[in-house]
């Protein structure tokens, strides 16, 4: 095997500039390929990372049919007490979580005593919800990075719409599940930062006001976020989290809760999507264009070289012989370029983290794409250029390995 | 003992709508240790027996015995082995492989073809290059040397796996005199000292002069033979 090699390599050396290009096309491809792997799933990571940990936490439980209509933020569709009993006490018993936060939300009023506008209200507590969405603090923009009782974080779009400092007092005003209106004044402790998604007009009291606001006897949930000690384990979680609440069933014997990770709360989930999409596709580019290249060489070569394989086909080389020297011609223009593909990748990120490109997202402005190469996807888009290359060389190697040895003697 | 026998050989190519008849019914024996040529015009059909024998090609009809084997009917690949194991290939264009050196070359059958050691291999092919007189270029590459030169080179690639017997297909006509006598005069010391049988085909009379029986052939015709010894009639 290894003295075919030898023969293929010369043979590829001895066209340089063919085989310079050949491989140079598979290298700016599989470089291609990796640069914008490594960039878009920084883009993609930054980007989940911001939604789920300013607003969404990985995963969220709600009472089944809640997601369906969350734009009105039903308040008959909260988790009793008991319910909520019941998810916290599965989530104790998942150790792959880190933290969660029960949450009331509700629509209601937003006042300043000369104009009003309507607002989306989280009721938290402040410690648990910052243990589940930890840039939540980094959000406050002005005033104390807390939550305290008495005082609420107004969106910056309420605190520009209607001239609303912090230390200022403010009216919250909502109706109750039983239909009756109940206000409540609050001190402004902070203005709030919204991610892009549907928060802009999130603001956050602390979980005791908002059973006020509505008041409520005995504490309902609107949502519990969840944060996992390690993402990667969100389906894995998920799954579990949900084949244990499942089992709760209520009166009509149809589930109560409903378990569901960020993906299938947030619109940027397709946006993810679709950069996974764009990635796929141009792989399948990547495939085409080493299928392409090297089947044009390799035809190339064989046809260059009939003379050549009819007398080594006369030396008593067997048909397998011819095919393997050719298919390694088209493995070893595979090999080199995607090594040379993965070292100029490995150059150009690098080089994209030392300069530290950034980009705006929604309000976010400044954030540092910091593209990393993964092992996994090198090897795995190497695999791809190598064993296009062979499958490419595989046409000409046989055309050449059936050759008739006369014919090919005769060819000039 | 024949070690090649043909009996009533025809081959037809089949050209379009045309059939040319290059060798019709061809009778004749070729013994072990003998150093024969095949001469005649043009168009004869020297190529294309020398193709039969040497199993790069099959007969349209007829018997066709090379070392007692009936290589009409080997498969591609068992005609690679067989000429592999028994046959060595001497052509007019040399067709040395241009990326291998000389000694690569000479090592080409025993490496690719034969997987003999390398202790082997290198004796082999150092005393071989020795006897055609190319151990000084032995690191030379084919587009470095002169034509003679390369034929020596195919000779010693075609005698390297010690076959049984060799076919050279017009193999001075690219030489010039002095170097086509010599490349003639180390294939003869070649017969002679290692017993193997030598078949040409040639139109080149300085050849033709120098082996032991001459087979004539016309419009793939066998006409006259002219056995000096080794050669017989069949
Ligand atoms: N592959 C082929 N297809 C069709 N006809 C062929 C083929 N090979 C040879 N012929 C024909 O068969 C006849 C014999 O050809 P061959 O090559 O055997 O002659 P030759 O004696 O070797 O001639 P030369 O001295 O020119 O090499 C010629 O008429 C030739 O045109
Ligand atoms: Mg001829």
């Amino acid at each position: 095997m290894l003295k075919l090699f030898k023969i293929g390599i010369r043979n590829l050396l001895r066209y340089k500039r063919r085989t310079l290009l050949t491989s140079s096309l598979i290298a700016v491809g599989v470089m291609f390929v990796l640069v914008f792997a490594a960039t878009s799933g920084s883009f993609k990571y930054i980007m989940i990372g911001q939604i789920t940990d300013s607003m969404l936490g990985h995963l969220q439980v709600h009472k089944r049919g809640y997601v369906a209509s969350i734009d009105s933020l039903p308040l008959t569709l909260n988790l009793s007490a008991k319910q909520e009993e019941k998810v916290e006490k599965t989530i104790k018993e998942i150790t792959e979580i880190e933290a969660f936060s029960p949450r009331i939300k509700f629509g209601g009023m937003f006042s300043n005593f000369m104009e009003t506008t309507n607002i989306r209200v989280n009721g938290v507590y402040p410690d648990k919800d910052i243990a589940t969405v930890p840039l939540l603090p980094s959000r406050i923009k002005q005033g104390e990075k807390t939550i305290k009782k008495g005082k609420i974080l107004i969106p910056e779009l309420l605190a520009n719409g209607l001239k609303v400092k912090v230390g200022d007092t403010v009216v919250v005003i909502a109706t109750n599940r039983d239909g009756s209106v109940n206000g409540k004044q609050f001190v402004v402790g902070g203005i709030i930062e919204s991610v892009t998604g549907p928060g802009g007009r999130d603001g956050y009291m602390h979980i005791v006001d908002a059973m006020e606001v509505l008041r409520m006897e005995e504490m309902e949930i609107s949502e519990v976020a969840v944060r996992l000690k390690d993402f990667g384990k969100l389906n894995a979680v998920n799954d579990k989290m949900d084949k244990l609440l499942s089992k709760e069933l209520n009166k009509q014997g149809k589930p109560i809760f409903d378990v569901r990770t960020w993906e299938r709360l947030s619109p940027f989930y397709n946006v993810a999507r679709m950069i996974d999409i764009m990635t796929f596709f141009i792989k399948i580019m990547l495939i085409a264009i080493v299928l392409i290249s090297i089947m044009n060489v390799m035809i190339m070569a064989v046809f260059e070289r009939v003379r050549e394989i009819g007398t080594i086909a006369a030396l008593g080389t067997i048909p397998e012989k011819i095919l393997s020297l050719f298919l390694i011609e088209g493995f070893s223009l595979g090999i080199s370029g995607a090594a040379a593909g993965n070292i100029l990748a490995i150059i150009i990120v690098f080089v994209m983290n030392v300069v530290k490109i950034t980009f705006n997202f929604g309000r976010q402005t400044g954030m540092v794409l910091s593209p990393s190469l993964k092992v996994d996807d090198m090897i795995f888009i190497s695999a791809i250029a190598i064993i296009a290359s062979v499958i490419a060389a595989l046409q000409p190697a046989l055309k050449a390995s059936r050759m008739e040895p006369v014919e090919a003697l005769r060819h000039v | 003992m024949s070690l090649v026998s043909a009996e009533n050989l025809t081959k037809i190519y089949n050209v379009g709508e045309i059939e040319i008849e290059a060798l019709k019914s061809v009778s004749f024996n070729v013994q072990s240790a003998s150093f024969v040529s095949f001469v005649g015009p043009s168009g004869s059909g020297k190529t294309t027996l020398l193709n039969l024998i040497g199993c790069l090609d099959k007969p349209t009809s007829g018997s066709l015995k090379v070392a007692d084997v009936d290589t009409s009917a080997l498969t591609r690949k068992e005609a690679a082995v067989f000429r592999g194991k028994n046959l060595g290939f001497i052509f007019q264009d040399f067709n040395l492989i241009p990326v291998l050196s000389v000694y690569e070359n000479v090592e080409y059958p025993l490496l690719i073809v034969h997987n003999s050691p390398a202790e082997e291999r290198k004796k082999r092919i150092t005393s071989l290059l020795e006897t055609v007189g190319m151990t000084d270029q032995r690191d030379k590459y084919p587009d470095q040397i002169s034509g003679g030169q390369k034929q020596r080179v195919a000779i010693a690639r075609a005698l390297v796996t010690n076959p049984r017997l060799v076919l050279a297909d017009e193999p001075t006509a690219n030489l010039d005199s002095k170097t086509a006598l010599m490349v003639i005069d180390i294939m003869r010391k070649m017969k002679e000292e290692f017993g193997v049988t030598f078949i040409f085909s040639t139109h080149d009379q300085r050849v033709v002069n120098e082996v032991e029986a001459v087979y004539t052939l016309q419009d793939g015709i066998l006409v006259e033979d002219a056995v000096r010894e080794g050669g017989t009639n069949a």
